[in-house]
This record gives C-alpha cells, sequence and structure tokens, in this order.
C-alpha cells in the first residue's frame, strides 16, 4: 500500500481501513554501532494473518518486535502499525499504538513482585480507569483461556517456566490487543509444555482472529503452528487438529539473511526449498 | 590523533549526559500525569521505614564514639562541660546528614540499582513500555521522590539517637551531669545549624537515590551486569555524597552564615 494511503488511513486507534496492514515495514535499516541488523527490510502483515521470522540468531528478529512496540526506532525507512507511523511519535504518542498490541517477551519477562493475577491484568489495573471487579472478571477470563484460572494469586517464581510463557501470553491478551508479537514463546520448553504455548498461539490465531508475529528459533513449533487449526466442537470445547487439505494458509515463513529477507513463503514452499542455506537451517 | 586523545573521556561524558537526560524527565514527569501514588508510598515504607533500624544503630554508635573522643580532647582545654555542644552541633551539621546518606546510598541506592538492574536484564522495563507505562514515571519518580522526602526524616532521627548517644557517654563514662550535657546541647545549636541538617539530607536523598536509578537503567550483560551495577551504585553514590555535601557546606555557609 502506498505511504499517502496509509497516512489517509491515520484513524484513531480501534479503526483500521479495509486493506490497511496490521504492520507495514518500507525499507527499514537499522545498525547498532558498525553492525548492520536490518537492511532495506519490507514486508507487511496483513490483519487477521501470521507472519512466522526465522533466522540465525543476530539476524534482528526480536530487533524487529521492538521496532513495531516502538522501543527502539530505526535509521531509516518507516514502519507503521495498525495505520500509524510509530517511527516518529514520541514515547506518550506511542502509548495508544501500544495499547493495541500484545507481546510476549522471551522468558515471560513477568513482573517478580506481582502476582500472576497483577501481572496478567497489569495494564488494566495501572492504565485504564476501569473498574477493579471488571477487570478481574476480564483476568480470570484470560487465565481461563490459557489454563492457568487457579494460579491468579501465585508468584511468577512459583510456577514453572512454560506456565509463566502462558501467563505472559494471558497478559498480552488481556487489553484484547488487535496484534500479537511473540518473543521466542517456546525456547527453553520441553517439547510437551511448549505445544501447550503452540496451542494458546493456534487458539487466538483463529478463535480471536489475532494477527501475530512470531520470532522463533524453533522450527518444529513454527510449523506445527503454521499446519494446526483451532476448532470448536459442539459441546464448546477447544480443539487443535491438523489443517485440512486445501485449507488457506494465512501464515508465511519469512528467513532473515544478511539483514534483509531471504526468503518468504508458506510451510510447504518452506519444506520444499532447494536452497542450500535453507535447507542447512531446516536440517 | 586528536580523536584518539578524547576516547577514553567518550564513556564518562556520555554517562553524564545519559543522567541529566534522566533528571530532565524525572522533572518533566513530576509535572504531569499519570502520577503512581501507590508506588511512591510503598517506596516511602520501603526506604523510610525499612532503613530506620540501621539508622538508629548508625546514630547512636556514631554519637557515643563522638562524645568519647571528643571527651579526650576538650579534657587537654579543660572544657568537657561543652561536650553537649560539641556532639549536637557535630551531629545535627555534619555527621549525622552524611553517615546516614551513606548509609542509606549503601542500603537503598544499591537495592534501586540491582532492582532496576534485574528489571532490566529480564525485559521487565522493556515490557512495562510494551504494557504503556512510562518507567520513569513507574520507577525512577517513586524512587527519587521517597529518597528526597526521606532521607531528612532519618536524618533528623539519627541526629536525636546520636546525641542521646552523646547523653548516655558523657553521663556514665566521662561524668558530665545530664542537665549541663543537655544545656550545652542546646546552646550549642543554633537555628542556621538546624536548617543546614534539613537541607542537606534532601539534596543528598535526590542524589542517592537519581544516580541508583541511572545506574540500574543503564544495566546490560545478566546478573553479572547486575553486580557491577550495583557496587557502581554504591561507590558513586558514596563519593558524590561526600562531594556534594563539601560544596553544599560551602554554598550554606557563604549564603546562611
Amino acid at each position: 500500500m502506498p505511504v499517502d494511503a496509509l497516512i489517509e488511513a491515520q484513524a484513531p486507534p480501534g479503526t483500521l481501513a479495509a486493506g490497511t496492514p496490521a504492520v507495514l515495514f518500507e525499507d527499514v535499516s537499522l545498525a547498532f554501532d558498525d553492525k548492520v541488523v536490518l537492511e532495506h527490510l519490507s514486508f507487511s502483515l496483513m490483519p487477521g494473518t501470521m507472519k512466522v521470522f526465522l533466522g540465525a540468531s543476530g539476524a534482528g528478529k526480536s530487533t524487529i518486535l521492538r521496532l513495531i512496540l516502538g522501543l527502539l526506532r530505526p535509521d531509516a525507512g518507516a514502519i507503521w502499525v495498525h495505520g500509524r507511523r510509530v517511527d516518529q511519535l514520541t514515547e506518550a504518542e506511542l502509548m495508544p499504538v501500544r495499547a493495541e498490541l500484545g507481546m510476549v517477551f522471551q522468558e515471560g519477562a513477568l513482573f517478580d513482585s506481582l502476582t500472576v493475577r497483577e501481572n496478567t491484568g497489569y495494564r488494566l489495573f495501572e492504565e485504564t480507569r476501569q473498574p477493579i471487579a471488571d477487570v478481574d472478571v476480564r483476568v480470570q477470563e484470560v487465565l481461563g483461556f490459557v489454563g492457568l484460572r487457579d494460579y491468579a494469586e501465585r508468584m511468577p517464581s512459583d510456577i514453572s517456566g512454560g506456565q509463566r510463557r502462558r501467563v505472559a501470553i494471558a497478559r498480552a491478551l488481556a487489553s484484547r490487543p488487535r496484534t500479537l508479537l511473540y518473543d521466542e514463546p517456546t525456547t527453553g520448553l520441553d517439547p510437551i509444555t511448549a505445544l501447550t504455548v503452540d496451542a494458546e498461539i493456534i487458539k487466538l490465531r483463529d478463535l480471536e482472529h489475532v494477527s501475530s508475529i512470531i520470532v522463533t528459533h524453533q522450527l518444529r513449533d513454527a510449523f506445527y503452528v503454521a499446519t494446526h487449526r483451532a476448532v470448536t466442537g459442539e459441546d464448546g470445547t477447544v480443539a487443535i487438529r491438523p489443517a485440512p487439505a486445501g485449507d488457506p494458509d494465512d501464515t508465511r515463513f519469512i528467513m532473515l539473511k544478511d539483514g534483509g529477507i531471504g526468503f518468504e513463503g508458506t510451510a510447504a514452499e518452506l519444506r520444499a526449498t532447494s536452497d542450500a542455506y535453507l535447507r542447512a537451517f531446516l536440517s | 590523533m586528536a580523536a584518539g586523545l578524547f576516547d577514553p573521556m567518550k564513556k564518562p561524558i556520555l554517562e553524564v549526559q545519559e543522567y541529566l537526560r534522566l533528571i530532565g524527565q524525572f522533572a518533566r514527569g513530576l509535572v504531569s500525569r499519570p502520577i503512581y501514588g501507590r508506588d511512591i508510598v510503598e517506596q516511602l515504607d520501603q526506604i523510610g521505614v525499612g532503613s530506620l533500624a540501621v539508622v538508629l544503630l548508625t546514630g547512636t554508635f556514631t554519637g557515643m564514639v563522638l562524645a568519647l573522643q571528643s571527651g579526650l580532647t576538650l579534657d587537654r582545654f579543660g572544657v568537657r562541660t561543652e561536650i553537649g555542644g560539641l556532639v549536637s552541633a557535630s551531629m545535627v551539621k555534619e555527621l549525622g546528614p552524611v553517615l546516614t546518606a551513606l548509609i542509606v546510598a549503601g542500603r537503598v541506592g544499591s537495592g534501586i540499582a540491582a532492582e532496576l538492574g534485574s528489571m532490566m536484564v529480564t525485559d521487565q522495563v522493556a515490557a512495562l513500555r510494551a504494557l504503556g507505562t512510562d518507567p520513569i514515571r513507574k520507577l525512577v519518580i517513586p524512587r527519587i521522590l521517597a529518597a528526597t522526602a526521606m532521607l531528612p526524616v532519618l536524618t533528623v532521627i539519627a541526629d536525636a539517637v546520636g546525641v542521646v548517644g552523646g547523653a548516655i557517654i558523657s553521663s556514665t563514662q566521662l561524668k558530665v551531669a545530664t542537665s549541663v550535657y543537655w544545656n550545652s546541647a542546646v546552646d550549642g545549636l543554633y537555628l542556621d545549624d538546624v536548617w543546614m541538617g534539613l537541607i542537606k539530607p534532601v539534596v543528598l536523598g535526590f542524589v542517592i537515590a537519581s544516580i541508583g536509578c541511572h545506574v540500574g537503567l543503564r544495566t546490560k550483560g545478566g546478573t553479572q551486569g547486575v553486580g557491577r551495577a550495583t557496587t557502581n551504585s554504591v561507590v558513586i553514590a558514596s563519593v558524590a555524597v561526600l562531594a556534594v555535601d563539601f560544596l553544599l557546606t560551602k554554598l550554606l555557609i557563604a549564603v546562611m552564615y
């Protein structure tokens, strides 16, 4: 989408003109001292879809998420989030943009002096004027979504790594963001626990229609998320099933290489690639 | 050549620049919303009430040893009865503010640097920003305000127990009558001394907490970095306390006396 159209689309939070990407990078470059991390990177994330970023350590995957949140600023290029150009906003102007984004940090980044309930409802408790009773209802709802309703009064140090990651997802989800950003959501977790986190990501994409960007090293989890769907049964229970043949695949993989995009395509296209670098990465 | 010559200066200059930037953000945050009142109260409790025991002990022992040492010196001039004035003036003008500040720098300054440092290396500060909270308002303002408000209170307490400690030693060891001690203690104090003793801790409290916050928020490098930040905070704050105390004393003497 041309920049002019996006400027026209600079709407108040909560509204997004049809066809406007949830996230758009245009020619973004960033270097830390002499190390070039991103060079003329361009991509877009359409609402309700998912992008999975792969790449070697230091390739700039997590940096992309920090740029989207406005935690870092690019040296060049433009970054649009929900129709607003975030790379030119002040810290105060970024707050309403961040209110529509949810971020699941590597290791969770839960506040260790707050309980699971306080962590989950942090934004609603601290940054909104919602009555505490209403916030508690929402906290119970999202903790129920990630299967941790009984852990509300525990401290982060009293729960497992996988549970911490799920609380981080619940925290990101509590204020009903339009886009979720996951930074290595399953790294360091055992395969079984990682699957429970993958299931939450799939449920959010398929049932809540949240746009999402996942940065990960865990190919197994990335492929699992791309090739499975959440379906609600007649009794209301949610199950994770392999995607049926012919199901439209809205998940795109992006492989970062030398500061730019080395590959962009679906899970099937990635698996079928003959590129030597990608094959080495996949093996 | 010239650039190479100034290279070692870059880091300290950058640190000073970042410190001044933090102070600017603190000042701006003070006059705009939101203000996190609950966090301020929490910090008042942690910094004030939490430091009470150690300040009581420090103040008492300082007053006692001051009386013991000064008694010997005053004896040489035959003015042992002036011990009260010497102890009260020394405690209120200098020892109370400086020793309390050094103790608070060790306890609170290091605590702030360690806490904020841990939050930095575990991405909790980034998470705060991502959740729409300004870390300056949430973390820095409550800590600096609380330390600035509580250090004068702690100093007054240290002064009081120090003078009482001096009284105990004077009457039990130096055999100076209690009434003589207290008369001398009151006579030896002037209103300007009290003002000096109250103004100093306000500035020193600000210096300690702001250094702790600055060092904490600049922490990098995992748990090792947190350890380094904690040590740096104590060292920088302690030296700053002594330097600022000297400059402040000079300024206040010029203005008040």
